[in-house]
């Protein structure tokens, strides 16, 4: 079963293992093959036939996400026949959606468009007739509009193969096919834990981050990897930043362990916190009953004239410290070295236990 | 967790148990439901509500809440004496199991069903699923930690996993779900009351001199107190003085009334946080600090990965990194902390965390490595206990069950349970000002089940009050079969309905966690 496949893809002899499709070994060697509705980790559909090749003795094109390779195979991923089939059915996309990159939020992070580009597509043969949804708009945090869903499936796939929500499905047949909850509700209405990965994944407009809506271009915001603040998973993530502000969160699965891209509703849609208005300033110090701001140098004078006073006269070990979960390593590091070197107690604890 | 987090996905069985998971970690839900639906794992749920993780489930015990410890003895009753033992591995590996087969030898199904109400026949069908896996993962999180007998219900836990040999093997393990992003790192600095950093006692003379030398300045060997022993401490005028970071505990703590009675107390209360807090209201000095957007560091998750965090965003105003603020603050007591970057205290804890002292910032840039990593040139350490326990044998512990600490009577008849939900996070100071959760999750709501919802004439979506001994709040109801019948349960986020005014500040005498899981209450229509 180990045996190596041996095939030719573009007239490079490759290897192969077992049960590879054409496109994984393709991606392994470094041939592009476009793809829409294939999604790494979720089944294989064949939907949307873009990614189509010739291979020599085949009757038709060949799905190359679906077809296995097998020994002295011959694909050719870039004839004219193969580059034909390809604009037919991405002029097919482009016609049947209201794919107007002027006002998309997906312009410059959008995979039909890319498409279109390299295929160097003028205009569809076929006239544009948007099927006319009205935009779900009824929830702050995933806006769904149907006119620009390319039917690739994957939203559908992450939800239920990745997550495994379980949320999402097609509705209705041919032409007057959707993807959305459960009786066509909408995302609020439905039992939906909005973690967003449909969102991540989705290669068009259909599915935006509500509040990232009009707040900057793909190509200005710069994408900052950090470690998730909420619970103890440690999911890797991007803080989507533009002047000073995180605009959005998006997940990467080339981060790897621990959440190969996948995040939650706290890490996606819960970091309205960082720029609220509420968020300490200054130093605070009790003056008659009332806190007033102070500057660093006055509220770290009133502490250690305090902790020193308090010290000399009870003990080092009338003083206690709380420590924090929430805090890096290096700060609790420093915290209990602080309470231990500096206090002179071991009454350092935090709140692991609540 | 002994494991790592991606081996859920690919083991044979998983027993979840006090863990709902689907809410708390979700991406770890994720893999739970993923190993289920993608990969034919079994699943086990033993818990007193129907969690998200019970329609994945092959067999839900719901068992009454505070009866883990029986539960656990219950299985591990059916397995020993149907076979199911790994009789080898506990011969090689492990010390103590005679007197482990002693004590479990009365939890027959039937015995434990009394106690429990888990259907003798279902104790059997998981104890049966449970030992004849070829490997295991058992997962808990608070639901069997926030007991008067949480020490006792962890034991129970590592005792079944040894039991059949799942400790030390891929796939395995007893596996804490933790609920803070460094709950982990916390502890393993040293931000526990008997412990220097990677858990070196302060109690030993050997470890104390090494620090001393570190640190240029003698060390006490006394142990502290906990977070939850501070408010007796303050009131006996123990405790004059509280340094508080990143914390709001007048909301998360056991009995607030009390704790509020203790922190008013306080010659001097310094609270250093991102929002003036509840706890931060009482203060007599508030520090503002950066969160994590604003600053550079690591957390450890977990699975014991230390990760990168990096500077995105400006802290606004004057805020600074917290560990700006205590080197500071040190530096003006007369003790000098120059440190220019959190880089240069990681090298520190290199040299004084002996299971840290290979994870450097370089080495972690792409992807986290778990503690223990000894040196620059070890990987990291995926499972504990391979070949041998990190005491060499491991060790069964026999136990009694013990019920908990505060039981329903005639004036409080029903118990209360506390916990999270999925769009909130701990005291809400950061999801309540995050507009979409608090869109889908605005406002506290007691969950009760239909019956009892009947028997007290609450309806859905009516005011009720919730009463213990200690306290009462209001909030709706969300009349569910979520919660079982006889047990409410109410999260902890909301200052509106601080349900920590009501929960019973007993503790279990060693991990000295409060019995957040149940407690007498009394409800009626508002």
């Amino acid at each position: 079963m180990d045996d190596k496949i041996l095939l030719t893809i573009d007239g490079r002899e490759l290897d192969a293992k077992p049960g590879q499709t054409i496109l994984e070994v393709a991606k392994e060697a470094g041939i592009y093959i476009p793809t829409l509705c294939y999604y790494p980790g979720t089944t294989n559909v064949g939907a949307c036939r873009v990614c189509v090749v010739e291979v020599e003795g085949a009757r038709t094109l060949v799905a190359s996400c679906c077809m296995p390779v097998s020994p002295g195979m011959v694909v050719k991923t870039d004839t004219e026949r193969v580059l034909d089939a390809r604009r037919l059915v991405v002029e097919l996309l482009w016609a049947s959606g209201d794919h107007n990159c002027l006002t998309c939020e997906s312009n410059g992070n959008c995979e039909l468009q890319d498409l279109v580009y390299r295929l160097k597509i003028e205009e569809p043969r076929f006239k544009i007739e948007p099927p006319g949804y009205e935009i779900e708009d009824t929830n702050s945090m995933i806006q769904k509009d149907m006119n620009k869903c390319i039917l690739c499936g994957r939203c559908v796939r992450v939800c239920n193969e990745i997550q495994v929500n379980e949320i999402l499905d097609f509705s209705m047949r041919g032409s007057h096919a959707r993807v959305g909850p459960a009786f066509d509700a909408d995302y609020i209405d439905s039992e939906c834990y909005f973690c967003g990965e449909c969102v991540d994944v989705c290669p068009v407009g259909a599915l935006t981050f509500k509040q990232a809506r009009f707040e900057g271009r793909p190509w200005d915001i710069e994408k900052v990897r950090t470690t998730c603040t909420y619970c103890g998973v440690g999911c890797q993530l991007d803080l989507n930043v533009l002047n000073g502000k995180i605009v959005k969160v998006t997940g990467n699965s080339e981060y790897g362990q621990p959440n190969q891209g996948s995040l939650c509703v706290k890490g996606r849609f819960g970091m309205d916190f960082v720029n609220h208005p509420d968020r300490l300033t200054t130093p605070l110090i009790r003056k008659n009953g009332e806190l007033k701001e102070a500057t660093w140098d006055e509220a770290y004078d009133f502490i250690s004239e305090k902790f020193t006073a308090i010290k000399e006269k009870n003990g080092a070990d009338s003083i206690a410290g709380f420590s924090s979960a929430r805090c890096t390593n290096e700060e609790n590091y420093l915290f209990q070295k602080f309470m231990r070197a500096v206090i002179g107690t071991n009454n350092v604890d935090h709140c692991a236990r609540l | 967790m002994t494991n790592s987090i991606d081996e859920i996905e690919f083991t044979d069985l998983i027993l979840a148990t006090g863990t709902n998971t689907t809410e708390n970690h979700p991406v770890i839900g994720s893999k739970v439901k993923r190993a289920v639906r993608r990969h034919g794992a079994k699943l086990i749920v033993i818990d007193p509500r129907e969690i998200d993780l019970t329609k994945y489930a092959d067999i839900w015990l719901r068992q009454k809440p505070g009866t883990d410890v029986a539960v656990i003895n219950g299985l591990m009753n059916v397995i020993i004496s149907e076979g199911l033992h790994a009789e080898k591995y506990i011969e090689e590996r492990t010390e103590g199991f005679e007197a482990l087969k002693k004590v479990v030898e009365k939890y027959t199904p039937e015995y434990v069903e009394e106690i429990s109400g888990i259907p003798a026949e279902d104790l059997k069908t998981a104890a049966r699923m449970y030992g004849s896996a070829k490997s295991a993962s058992i997962l808990y999180a608070m639901g069997i930690t926030q007991h008067t007998t949480g020490t006792d219900n962890v034991k129970s836990c590592a005792n079944l996993a040894m039991l059949c040999g799942n400790m030390g093997i891929e796939g395995g393990g007893v596996n804490p779900l933790r609920g803070q992003n460094n709950v982990q790192g916390a502890c393993d600095m040293g931000a526990l009351p008997v412990v220097f950093p990677a858990y070196q006692q302060v109690a030993s003379d050997e470890v104390r001199t090494k620090f001393e030398k570190a640190w240029g300045v003698s060390l006490s060997g006394t142990p502290g107190i906990t977070v939850t022993e501070v408010p007796d401490a303050v009131i006996n005028g123990k405790v004059k003085a509280l340094y508080v970071m990143g914390e709001n505990p007048m909301l998360s703590d056991p009995d607030l009334s009390h704790l509020e009675k203790a922190l008013k107390k306080l010659d001097i209360l310094v609270v250093q946080d991102i929002f003036l807090n509840e706890t931060g209201e009482l203060a007599d000095v508030v520090l503002p600090s950066a969160c994590f957007a604003e600053k550079d560091g690591t957390f450890s998750n977990t699975e014991r990965r230390v990760q990168l965090i990096r500077k995105a965003v400006d802290a606004p105003g004057d805020a600074k990194p917290d560990w700006q603020i205590i080197s500071e603050l040190a530096t003006k007591m007369g003790y000098v902390m120059d440190y220019s970057s959190t880089r240069e205290i990681m090298n520190e804890i290199n040299e004084l965390a002996p299971s840290y002292a290979g994870i450097t910032y370089e080495r972690i840039e792409k992807e986290g490595i778990p503690w223990p990593c000894p040196s620059t040139d070890h990987p990291g350490t995926k499972y504990l206990h391979k070949d041998k326990f990190t005491r060499g044998l491991g060790l069964f512990h026999a136990i009694d069950y013990i019920p908990p600490a505060e039981l329903p009577d005639d004036e409080y008849p029903l118990i209360l349970s506390t916990g999270r939900v999925l769009y909130h996070f701990h005291t809400g100071t950061m999801t309540r000002r995050a507009k979409g959760p608090s869109e889908r999750y605005p406002e506290s709501l007691v969950e009760i089940n239909p019956a009892d919802a009947e028997k007290y004439g609450i309806e859905d979506g009516k005011s009720i009050k919730v009463a213990t001994r200690r306290g009462s709040v209001e909030a709706r109801a969300s009349v569910t079969g979520r919660s079982p019948e006889g047990t409410i349960f109410v999260n902890f986020h909301f200052r509106e309905v601080a349900v920590n005014l009501l929960t019973n500040p007993a503790l279990d005498p060693i991990g000295k966690i409060p019995e957040y899981k149940v407690c007498a209450v009394r409800i009626e229509a508002a």
